[in-house]
C-alpha cells in the first residue's frame, strides 16, 4: 500500500475534523478498504479510524421500541446484542463473511460502502431504517444511490442506524460460492402498515426494493401471492456465478422463502 | 488387530506437531542478512508486442538496487520443457522459447516484463510503477478450436501455427476405427469440458537466493516439490551454472498439488540477480500473483465416443481432445495430455479398439501443467461420464454395465501402451457396494423426496498409473529426465538412523510413513529413524514427489538401501557372535544365531561398526548405504466411488450427502495417512466438480483472479467421507507391494459427483444428459429449465 497518515480520534467531532483534510478517508473495520489499499487501488492521504469512538458502538433499544446500532458496531456484536431486540437483523449479521470478518467489519462501514452484494444494505432498506450521520438523518429509501454510491457527503460519518422493528422479518441469502457474499439476498420485513422487500446481490444498480412483491404481499401475505411475479432479468447482474435469468429467478425463490419464514 | 507400529500402523504424523504449532520453517521464514526484495512488473494484457520498456525513471527511485528487463537475459537460456512429444506424423512438438522476462511480446496476463530489486518490497513496487511501457495490444488467442484454424493469430510468431503437437495413441488405422463404430449396435457420444483449475496451495511460491563471492557458490531456497530437478534444469538449461556450486533447498513446503513441481522463471531470476546485485534476493508471491503465474491445471475440451455391441460389450472408444497448454511450455506440460492421459483411456475395461487424438494448443493464458492427477482425471472423467451416459441410454444398471466390461485377467495389455500388473475391479466394486450401503439408497432417496429434494447416486471407477517409470521406456517416449529415485540410509553409532530421501514431503506425511518402513525392517522403534529431504547438499539425488510416486519409487530405494545395511550388519553380528553369516537372523532389533539363544542387539552392532575394535577385517567400518531404484513398470491403483447428492429443484443447489471411496492401493504402510490422502483428493475433486472455475474473458483477462471469484471447497462444502481400503492386490514389481494413493481421490471423484447430479435430475423427470463442471447452481438450474 501507499503511505498514509493514521488517526484514531475518540470523539465524533474529532473524527469529522480529521476527515476535513484533503483525501482523508474514514476507516471502519477495514474489511474492504484494507485489501483495496494493499492492492494500491486507493491512495488516501490519511485514514481516520472510527473504531476508537465509544459513542458509535453498541446496540440499544429506544423508547419507541426501535433498535439503534452504532455505526462502529461490529457484525459479531450485532449478532449477539440484537438477538433479542431484532432477531432477523442479528441473524443477517451472523451470515456475513466468516468469524474474522464479523469481528472486525462494522455496520457503518458496510452501509457506507454499499457493495451491491453486501447483506446490510438489504437489511437497512428492507427495514426502512434511518441512517443517522454527524450532520443529519437520511431515510433508507433516499440513502442507497447505486453501486458503491450513497447519499453521504464527503467526510460525512454514519454514527448510528435506527431500525423500526417489524412484526416479522427474514433475511434469505443465497451464497455466491467463492466470496460468500449474496448471489441474491432478500430481506423481507412485515410491519403493521405494510411489507417491505429489499434485494441485494442481484441488480446492476445495487440494492433495491421489489415493489411488485410488496404490493402483492400487502394484498395477501402468503407465498403463493408471488407465484405470477417475474422480475425483469435485463437489469440483473450476469457473471461467472449466475446468469441474469438465474438471478431473476432466485429473487423470486428467496422472497418466497422469506415469506414462509415469516408465517 | 491393528498394529501399533511399523508397516500397517496408523502412527500419528510426527511432522504435524511443528506444522500445527507454528514451528514449521517455510521458505518465506528464511531471510538472508542484507537481502533485497524483488517485485515483478507483470503484463496486465493477454497479448501484446513490446515496443519499449523504459526503466530510467525507476532506476533513480529510492532504494532501487537494479532494474532488469528481458534484454538482461538475452544471452541466458529460457525455461526448459522436460518432455518432447512426437506428433502423429513423427515430427517433434513445436517448442517456443520461454524467456525469464518477456522478450518481444507479452503472452498472458501475468507474464513478467521487468523486475525491480530494491531495499524493500514497497520501494521495488514504487519503482515498478515508474517503468514506462509501450506495448501494442494484439488480439488474444483464447478459444482452442479457433486457435487451431489456419490464419489464426499466432501466440508465437516463429511457429507455423498454434498447435504444439497433433498426437495420437492406440489404433492408427482410421478405417478400422470407423468400421468398429459403423458395426456397433449402439454408440454413445459426449462433448465435455474438463475445467481449468488453479492449484492454490496454502503457501504461495517464494524464492530466496544467495551468492557467495568468496566461494562462488549459490544457494536457492524455494517452494519446490523436487529441489534436485530444479537444480539440474536451472544449472544445465537456464543459467549455465556448475551444479556442484549450486545448492537448492526446499524446506517445509505448504502444499504443492503439482504446481510446485515445475522450474519457474522467478527461481532462476532470483539466482541470477543474487550474483548480479551481489546481495541476497527474495521474492514472495502474493495470492494475486499466484493466480496469474502458478501453472494452472486441466483445461481440456473433448469429444468421446463409445461403441457397444448388441450385448453391451464395449467394442470401441475414440476421443478427440483439445488440450490447453497456455502461452508457454511449462516443465512437464507436454506429457500431461499425452502419456499421462491417452495411456489411461482403457480405464478399467477391456475395450479392444481405442484411438486417442490430442491437439495441444498455445493460447494467451497462464501455462497449464500437472495438477493432482495430471491427465488421469481428464481420462477418467471422459470414460466414466460416457459409460454412465451409455447406461442411461441403454436403460441398464450402470454398475452392471461396468462389471460386464471389467478387465479380470492380469497382467493385461491395454490397446494404449500400458500393462496393468494386477487388480481386482469386481472385488473393489463389491467393497464399494457394501461400504456405500447401496442397498439403502432407495430409502434415502424417498426421504430426500419427502423433503422436496431430488436425490441422485453417481458411481464410477478409475484406474491410474503412478510412479511413472521405467526410465528407459519414458526416455523413448520423450522424457528428458530419468524417473528413478534414491535413498541413503545412514546408521549412527548408537543405532539411530537418518534416511536421506529424494522424495519431498509437502503434506504427504513422509516423515512419519518412511521411518515406519525402516523401523519395521530392523525391528526398532520408529522414533529412532528420521528422514532428511529437500536439500541437494544433504541427499544423494532425487526426482522429487509427484505422480503418487514417493513410496513406490523412493520408498523402494529406501528398502533396497536398508537391505544393504542389514546385510552388512549381519556380517558384523556374525563376527561378534562367532557364527556363520548365513545363520544370522534379525528380529525385533536383535541379531541371533538361528537355533540358539545367542544374540546381539542392533545398537551393539552399530556401535561396533563405528568403533571397530573387535571387527571383521574384510568389512569396511561404518554403516551407511545408498540405493537408486528404477521401477520396472508403473503401479496401477484402482477404485470405485459412490456419491449421493441432493439437488434443490428450486435453486439448482447441489449438496453432497454421502461419499464413499473403495480403493485398491495394494499394501498400505500407514492407513490413517492413506485415508487422509484420499479425503484431501476427494475434496479437491468435489471442488473441481462443483465449485472451481478458472475463467478468462475473450480478451484474456482472468475473471477468477482472487478468492472472491475462485471458489475453493470449504469444510461445509464436503461431507464426512467413507473410505474402504481393504481391497488389496499388492503391486507385483516393487518390494513393498505399494501402489501410491496421493492422487486417487482427485481422479475418481469428479465423475461420481456429476453422475450423481444427473441421476438426481433424471429421477425428477428432467432429461438432462450432461452439465459441464463446475456444476454450479446456475448451470443446474439452466439445464433443468432448458
Amino acid at each position: 500500500m501507499y503511505n498514509f497518515e493514521f488517526e484514531k480520534p475518540s470523539t465524533i467531532a474529532d473524527a469529522v475534523a480529521a476527515l476535513g483534510a484533503e483525501d482523508a478517508q474514514a476507516l471502519g473495520g477495514g474489511q474492504t478498504l484494507i485489501p483495496t489499499l494493499k492492492q494500491r487501488l486507493a491512495a488516501p492521504s490519511a485514514l481516520v479510524s472510527l473504531s476508537g469512538i465509544a459513542e458509535m458502538k453498541g446496540v440499544c433499544v429506544d423508547d419507541d421500541g426501535s433498535v439503534s446500532i452504532g455505526g462502529a458496531t461490529t457484525h459479531a456484536t450485532v449478532e449477539a446484542e440484537a438477538a433479542d431486540s431484532y432477531p432477523a437483523m442479528a441473524a443477517l449479521a451472523g451470515q456475513i463473511g466468516d468469524p474474522a470478518v464479523r469481528n472486525r467489519g462494522t455496520i457503518g462501514g458496510s452501509v457506507a460502502n454499499n457493495d451491491p452484494a453486501a447483506c446490510y444494505p438489504a437489511g437497512v432498506l428492507g427495514s426502512g431504517a434511518t441512517i443517522i450521520t454527524n450532520s443529519r438523518q437520511i431515510g433508507a429509501d433516499d440513502f442507497f444511490e447505486g453501486l458503491f454510491t450513497t447519499a453521504l457527503e464527503e467526510g460525512e460519518i454514519i454514527t448510528s442506524i435506527r431500525f423500526p422493528v417489524p412484526q416479522a422479518a427474514s433475511y434469505q441469502k443465497f451464497l455466491q460460492p467463492a466470496s460468500r457474499f449474496a448471489l441474491v439476498g432478500v430481506y423481507l420485513a412485515r410491519f403493521a402498515d405494510g411489507v417491505r422487500v429489499a434485494v441485494t446481490g442481484a441488480s446492476e444498480d445495487g440494492v433495491f426494493r421489489w415493489s411488485e412483491a410488496e404490493e402483492a404481499l400487502n394484498k395477501e401475505f402468503r407465498p403463493d401471492a408471488l407465484m405470477d411475479l417475474r422480475i425483469n432479468p435485463a437489469n440483473m447482474i450476469g457473471d461467472l456465478h449466475g446468469s441474469k435469468d438465474y438471478r431473476a429467478h432466485l429473487v423470486g425463490v428467496m422472497t418466497k422463502r422469506a415469506v414462509e419464514a415469516c408465517m | 488387530m491393528p498394529k501399533d507400529s511399523g508397516i500397517g500402523a496408523s502412527s500419528k504424523r510426527r511432522e504435524d506437531v511443528r506444522f500445527l504449532t507454528g514451528a514449521g520453517n517455510y521458505t518465506d521464514d528464511i531471510n538472508a542478512a542484507g537481502q533485497a526484495y524483488v517485485y515483478f512488473l507483470r503484463s496486465d494484457i493477454a497479448h501484446g508486442r513490446i515496443n519499449s520498456v523504459d526503466t530510467s525513471a525507476a532506476e533513480g527511485m529510492p532504494g532501487v538496487v537494479k532494474v532488469f528487463t528481458g534484454k538482461d537475459f538475452e544471452g541466458v537460456g529460457g525455461m526448459p520443457c522436460g518432455w518432447e512429444v512426437t506428433d502423429k506424423h513423427g515430427a517433434p512438438m513445436q517448442e517456443p522459447p520461454h524467456p525469464i522476462l518477456a522478450q518481444g511480446k507479452v503472452r498472458h496476463v501475468g507474464d513478467p516484463i521487468a523486475a525491480v530489486v530494491a531495499d524493500s518490497l514497497e520501494q521495488a513496487r514504487d519503482a515498478a510503477e515508474a517503468i514506462d511501457l509501450d506495448i501494442e495490444e494484439l488480439p488474444a488467442v483464447m478459444d482452442m478450436k479457433a486457435a487451431a484454424q489456419d490464419g489464426a493469430t499466432l501466440v508465437h510468431d516463429d511457429l507455423k501455427n498454434n498447435i504444439c503437437y497433433d498426437w495420437q495413441l492406440g489404433e492408427a488405422d482410421d478405417a478400422k476405427v470407423n468400421e468398429v463404430f459403423a458395426n456397433a449396435a449402439h454408440v454413445t457420444t459426449l462433448d465435455l469440458v474438463n475445467n481449468r483449475l488453479v492449484a492454490n496451495p496454502m503457501e504461495p511460491r517464494v524464492a530466496v537466493a544467495e551468492y557467495n563471492r568468496g566461494t562462488e557458490e549459490y544457494t536457492l531456497y524455494t517452494t519446490s516439490q523436487n529441489p534436485h530437478v530444479i537444480r539440474l534444469l536451472m544449472c544445465a538449461f537456464v543459467l549455465g551454472l556448475p551444479e556442484h556450486k549450486v545448492r537448492v533447498v526446499a524446506p517445509d513446503v505448504g502444499g504443492g498439488f503439482g504446481t510446485k513441481i515445475f522450474h519457474y522463471a522467478e527461481e532462476a531470476f532470483c539466482t541470477f540477480a543474487a550474483k548480479a546485485c551481489n546481495r541476497p534476493v527474495k521474492w514472495s508471491a502474493s495470492r494475486s500473483e499466484a493466480f496469474m503465474s502458478d501453472a494452472h491445471g486441466r483445461d481440456h475440451v473433448s469429444k468421446i465416443e463409445l461403441a457397444l455391441d448388441a450385448d453391451n460389450n464395449f467394442v470401441g472408444l475414440r476421443t478427440n481432445t483439445y488440450a490447453n497448454l497456455g502461452a508457454y511450455l511449462s516443465t512437464f506440460s507436454s506429457s500431461v495430455p499425452t502419456w499421462l492421459h491417452g495411456t489411461l483411456m482403457a480405464g478399467n475395461y477391456t475395450t479392444p479398439v481405442i484411438q486417442v487424438n490430442v491437439k495441444a494448443m498455445f493460447t494467451n493464458t497462464v501455462p497449464v501443467d500437472a495438477y493432482r492427477g495430471a491427465g488421469r482425471p481428464e481420462a477418467t472423467y471422459q470414460i466414466e461420464r460416457v459409460v454412465d451416459k451409455a447406461a442411461r441410454e441403454l436403460g441398464v444398471d450402470p454398475i452392471a454395465l461396468r462389471r460386464q466390461n471389467f478387465v479380470t485377467q492380469f497382467p493385461y495389455d491395454t490397446p494404449v501402451a500400458l500393462t496393468y500388473d494386477t487388480g481386482d475391479y469386481n472385488g473393489t466394486m463389491d467393497k464399494l457396494e457394501t461400504a456405500a450401503d447401496l442397498a439403502g439408497f432407495a430409502a434415502r432417496r424417498a426421504e430426500s423426496e419427502a423433503s422436496g429434494k431430488l436425490r441422485g447416486l453417481g458411481i464410477n471407477c478409475y484406474i491410474e498409473a503412478c510412479g511413472i517409470a521405467p526410465s528407459n521406456i519414458v526416455g523413448m517416449l520423450g522424457a528428458r529426465a530419468g524417473l528413478y529415485d534414491a535413498a541413503t540410509v545412514r546408521v549412527n553409532a548408537t543405532g539411530s538412523i537418518s534416511v536421506m530421501v529424494g522424495a519431498h514431503s509437502h503434506g504427504q506425511g513422509h516423515e512419519t510413513a518412511f521411518p515406519q518402513v525402516v523401523a519395521d525392517m530392523i525391528g526398532i522403534d520408529e522414533s529412532m529413524v528420521e528422514i532428511v529431504h529437500g536439500d541437494t547438499s544433504k541427499i544423494p539425488f532425487g526426482m522429487g514427489t509427484y505422480g503418487s510416486r514417493s513410496l513406490a519409487v523412493c520408498g523402494s530405494a529406501m528398502v533396497k538401501a536398508t537391505e544393504k545395511v542389514i546385510e552388512k550388519a549381519k556380517k558384523i553380528a556374525a563376527h561378534l557372535l562367532e557364527a556363520s553369516e548365513a545363520d544370522i537372523e534379525l528380529k525385533d532389533g536383535q541379531f541371533s544365531v538361528a537355533g540358539t539363544d545367542k544374540s546381539v542387539a542392533w545398537g551393539d552392532v552399530t556401535l561396533t561398526a563405528y568403533v571397530p575394535h573387535n571387527y571383521p577385517l574384510e568389512v569396511e567400518p561404518g554403516l551407511e548405504e545408498t540405493a537408486f531404484y528404477d521401477p520396472a513398470n508403473f503401479t496401477f491403483p484402482a477404485g470405485a466411488y459412490a456419491c449421493e447428492v441432493e439437488v434443490d429443484p428450486e435453486t439448482g443447489q447441489v449438496s453432497i450427502e454421502k461419499f464413499t471411496a473403495a480403493d485398491d492401493f495394494g499394501n498400505i504402510v500407514n492407513p490413517m495417512i492413506v485415508d487422509g490422502q484420499v479425503h484431501g483428493g476427494i475434496g479437491q475433486g468435489i471442488g473441481q466438480a462443483l465449485l472451481e472455475n478458472c475463467a478468462y474473458d475473450e480478451n484474456g483477462q482472468l475473471l477468477s483472479a482472487s478468492f472472491m471469484d475462485y471458489a475453493m471447497p470449504r469444510a461445509d462444502d464436503v461431507p464426512f467421507y467413507g473410505v474402504d481400503h481393504s481391497s488389496q492386490t499388492p503391486c507385483t514389481h516393487n518390494p513393498l507391494g505399494v501402489k501410491g494413493c496421493g492422487e486417487a481421490g482427485a481422479i475418481g471423484s469428479p465423475p461420481a459427483v456429476v453422475n450423481a447430479v444427473l441421476d438426481a435430475l433424471n429421477s425428477g423427470g428432467k432429461a438432462v444428459d450432461h452439465i459441464d463442471m463446475p456444476v454450479s447452481p446456475s448451470r443446474v438450474w439452466a439445464a433443468m429449465n432448458s
